[in-house]
């Protein structure tokens, strides 16, 4: 009997969902459902387009809560049959290093330089066409033309402000190597934006002195966690005071958490390499079938719509000109920023073994 | 030699199953082996040992934490008369569905030094800070909390097959209850706790998002950190071929630990022994059982639901998650099938063809036991897109992908129940005249039957909580609950990630329960 129960019981939750998933919507529609009513689909470039407008495989380094509704704005513009794998930047590298000429892949999106560095050096990139490169300022493509910057977020520092304001905070972040932040800072050492920053301050710094910096800031017991969320959250909840991160996680929690969550963005606007701004970027894998299609999707994701788009539903900078930031940022341009190209970022592993070596990762 | 039979039956599967778990050991190989030098000084950084260390240290403390809470209950709710005992029964295996990555961050930012907990505790008691729980007690404690489960699901098994008659002697030879219940239950359940702490120490090794959350560098997380932070494939799977190693000491270990499991006393006892009276303990007893729930499964159940009316009320919309619930539970579930049926012969000549080339098998399919699934991933992926490129990318590829990952934990089980089998009544049924299949389903089958289906959950559970060969070897576009928790979490959207992570539990529980209540029936 019990056992007829549960042997019933389980068909009956097989059924359930079966049955719930008859009905169900594709899984492009339920893409579509997360988006949050936009800008109004705009109509992008009515070229005449053929009768059949084929495919394109996007390997997306960049979260899909962040850039699917704009992708799928894309696919329903053109038409084109879009296909997107999502993951992290670095494990989408990866998987692209071991697929090598039979990849799958026609344009990898990544989150930071370094990991379009690391296709970009492997030769896996193909380059891209002026009229794409031109689009953003030189800075923010890769010097070779073989990748190009959709989006940029700056480093900047969030602070508690239960606990300071932002006259509190020092001139540049050798300022938190002094005693009085002893145990006051929280970082993420392992985050690809802390290590890239870090790869800037090699470069302007150099070797000794970016390792001075990151062995005052050990010594001066900070606080680690293993993602930007993560020290957003603690400096919420005041475990420490400040943190050293990119701009636009505050936005996301002011929307889950109100006005009232106590942390703001306080640029340091020094014009070291601690204000740095780094792009997210977007380049053609050279083994691609679909070019045409991969060259339409980079130029739609440099249009005003795309760009719009990610300045006001992401907070991050556009590339492009005569696209408006949100006015929650200091604009881009009132940004004293270092005089970095963004193709000399690429170095992970150089910074993360520095990193590992001060004692960062316990 | 086998017969040709035999052969195409039992051997030929076997052998396949290793040969592709040899497949990611022979990528690590080769990445190593392809990184030069460089790789190498990878192994003499004195950070190596330290790491080394740290995960061995982890491992042992939370196996025995895991034994201090699965233990009892197992005996609690099987042995005694316990209040509550059945719901119990049903409640407490249930920590095994929610994925470490979302556990942790709902220990952290429950228990954190200014967490949920420290703000009900401030007005009262003015408590402005609880002690840091990142690093090594809160790797502890999250792993110790949501693993438990894999000791208390073996042992309870082993509890309900214990044969009382020993007992019973041992009682009728003046050894009180508790000195009988040492001398023979506890000896008789040596076996399943090794088989149980040996579960905990592998899903330990392979754990990401416990120590990534609370930053203790582990071989997994320092896999990781090469692959993540420094693009080092070659680093990494240095310190993955390690990691291998050190998997088969711990293997050793164990069947050191086990002893010499003794067939025949678990073979056939259906007898019910008497339920042991817990008196005035009996109120402790459910008191413990119940903060060992509210702990491993409220807790973190109510800080989801806490995310989840947070974003609610700020005005998040509850996506519709039907197709993704039914991608997870139809991968998963082929996923348990295909380990199931690939595990059957691999067990079977474990059990009954002892010797060379059945122990070199098992050795072989033992060898990535321990592998964190980025690595397994990145193995396929070179394979498959080089030279499996019709079948890269597609739902047997990633059934595949598990079966290399899930194999040793599904051949484990099976094989503990083909022990219970003895091979006298197989021969008895084909004295009688039943044929080799008749004597497969009419009497293998059913004895193996509760061993098949908690391999099977077992399974199950697992692949639904799976995320690096999902993201990076399912179907392009194919999303299940937990790619698309952390496609939230990642970003911090935690709100949003609270409903998949809601689902993903609620929709792995059901088959647990039934699982437990179906153990529970057969009692």
């Amino acid at each position: 009997m019990s056992r007829k129960f549960a042997v019933l019981s389980f068909i009956l939750m097989v059924g359930l969902l079966l049955g719930a998933c008859a009905p169900a919507p594709q899984p492009t529609a339920v893409v579509a459902a997360t988006a949050e009513p936009t800008e109004p689909a705009a109509p992008v470039e009515q070229e005449a387009a053929p009768a059949d407008p084929g495919k394109l495989v996007i390997y997306s380094g960049r979260s899909e809560s962040l850039v699917a509704p704009i992708i799928q704005q894309f696919a329903d513009a053109t038409g084109i049959e879009v296909e997107v794998r999502y993951g992290s930047t670095a494990e989408m590298a990866a998987a692209l290093l071991e697929e090598g000429a039979n990849s799958p892949a026609d344009v990898y999106y990544a989150q930071d330089p370094g990991g379009i560095g690391a296709i970009e050096d492997a030769g896996l990139l193909t380059t891209l066409p002026s009229s794409i490169l031109e689009r953003v300022a030189p800075g923010y493509a890769s010097p070779n033309g073989a990748w190009v910057g959709i989006t940029a977020r700056a480093r900047i520092v969030v602070y508690n402000t239960d606990a300071l304001s932002a006259a509190d905070l020092p001139a540049d972040l050798w300022g938190f190597t002094e005693p009085e932040w002893n145990g006051r800072v929280g970082l993420a050492p392992t985050n690809a934006s802390f290590v890239t920053m870090v790869t800037g301050m090699r470069q302007v710094w150099g070797e000794d002195e970016t390792r001075a910096w990151l062995e005052g800031i050990a010594a001066n017991n900070p606080v680690y966690y293993s993602g930007n969320g993560g020290v957003v959250t603690a400096v919420g909840a005041r475990e420490v005071e400040v943190g050293f991160v990119n701009h636009y996680y505050l936005y996301q929690f002011l929307a889950e958490h109100g006005e009232g969550f106590p942390v703001r963005n306080h640029y340091l606007n020094n014009g070291g390499p601690d204000s740095l701004v780094m792009v997210s970027g977007a380049g053609i894998l050279a083994s691609g079938q679909n070019q045409e299609n991969a060259e339409r999707f980079l130029q739609f994701m440099l249009s005003q719509v795309a760009q719009q788009y990610f300045a006001s539903r992401t907070y991050e900078y556009p590339l492009v000109e005569g696209v408006a930031t949100s006015s929650l940022l200091v604009p881009l341009t009132d940004l004293n920023t270092p005089e970095i190209s963004m193709g000399g970022l690429s170095d992970m592993s150089g910074s993360a073994a520095l990193i590992e070596d001060v004692g960062m990762v316990p | 030699m086998p017969s040709p039979r035999a052969f195409l039956l039992l051997w030929l599967p076997a052998i396949l199953a290793a040969a592709a778990v040899l497949l990611p050991v022979a990528y690590l190989l080769f990445r190593a082996a392809d990184g030069g030098d460089a790789a190498w000084v990878t192994l003499q950084r004195p950070h190596t040992l330290d790491t080394l260390l740290r995960t061995a240290w982890l491992c042992l403390a939370v196996t025995l934490v895991c034994l201090l809470l699965a233990v009892p209950i197992a005996w609690l709710t099987v042995r005694t008369d316990l209040p509550l005992r059945r719901l119990w029964a049903v409640l407490t295996p249930l920590p095994l569905v929610i994925p470490s990555y979302v556990g942790a961050f709902l220990y952290a930012s429950a228990l954190g030094p200014r967490g949920l907990l420290q703000g009900w505790l401030e007005e009262p008691f003015g408590i402005t800070r609880l002690p840091d729980i990142y690093g090594f007690p809160g790797a502890l404690l999250v792993l110790s909390l949501l693993n438990y489960p894999y000791v208390l699901l073996v042992v309870r098994a082993a509890l309900q097959r214990v044969d009382p008659a020993q007992e019973e002697a041992a009682r009728s030879l003046g050894h009180g209850a508790w000195s009988s219940f040492w001398r023979v239950t506890f000896a008789q359940l040596r076996p399943a706790m090794a088989s149980g702490s040996l579960l905990v120490v592998l899903y330990v090794l392979r754990d990401f998002g416990a120590v990534a959350v609370m930053r203790y560098t582990t071989f997994t997380r320092a896999i990781y950190i090469q692959y993540q932070t420094a693009l080092d494939r070659s680093a990494a799977a240095v310190l993955a071929l390690i990691l291998i190693l050190f998997s088969l000491v711990v293997l050793f270990l164990e069947s050191k630990a086990r002893g010499r499991a003794n067939q025949l006393s678990n073979a056939a006892s259906n007898r019910t022994p008497q339920r042991v009276q817990l008196g005035a303990w009996r109120w402790p007893a459910a008191v413990f059982c119940a903060a060992v729930v509210f702990m491993a499964l409220l807790l973190p159940a109510g800080v989801l639901l806490y995310w989840l009316v947070r974003g609610w009320l700020a005005g998040q919309v509850l996506d519709n998650a039907t197709q993704l619930i039914w991608n997870s539970v139809s991968a998963s579930g082929l996923g348990a099938l295909t380990v199931v049926v690939m595990a059957l012969p691999v067990a079977y000549l474990l059990a009954r063809r002892p010797g060379r080339a059945s122990n070199l098998i098992g050795s072989i399919t033992n060898l990535a036991f321990a592998l964190p699934g980025i690595v397994i991933a990145l193995a396929l992926v070179f394979f498959g897109a080089n030279y499996a490129l019709p079948l890269y990318q597609t739902m047997p590829m990633l059934v595949f992908a598990y079966m290399i990952l899930f194999l040793p934990q599904a051949v484990a089980a099976v094989r503990t129940s083909f022990q219970r089998v003895p091979p006298q009544l197989e021969e008895a049924a084909r004295s009688l005249g039943r044929g080799p299949l008749g004597v497969l389903r009419r009497v293998t089958l059913p004895l193996l039957r509760p061993g098949i289906s908690a391999a099977a959950a077992l399974v199950f559970l697992t692949a639904m909580k799976e995320l690096p060969t999902t993201l990076l070897l399912a179907p392009i576009g194919f999303k299940t609950l937990a790619t698309s928790v952390w496609s939230f979490v990642s970003e911090a959207f935690f709100a949003r990630a609270a409903w998949p992570a809601l689902l993903l539990i609620l929709t792995s529980s059901l088959p647990m329960a039934l699982l437990v209540l179906r153990e529970e029936n057969d009692n």
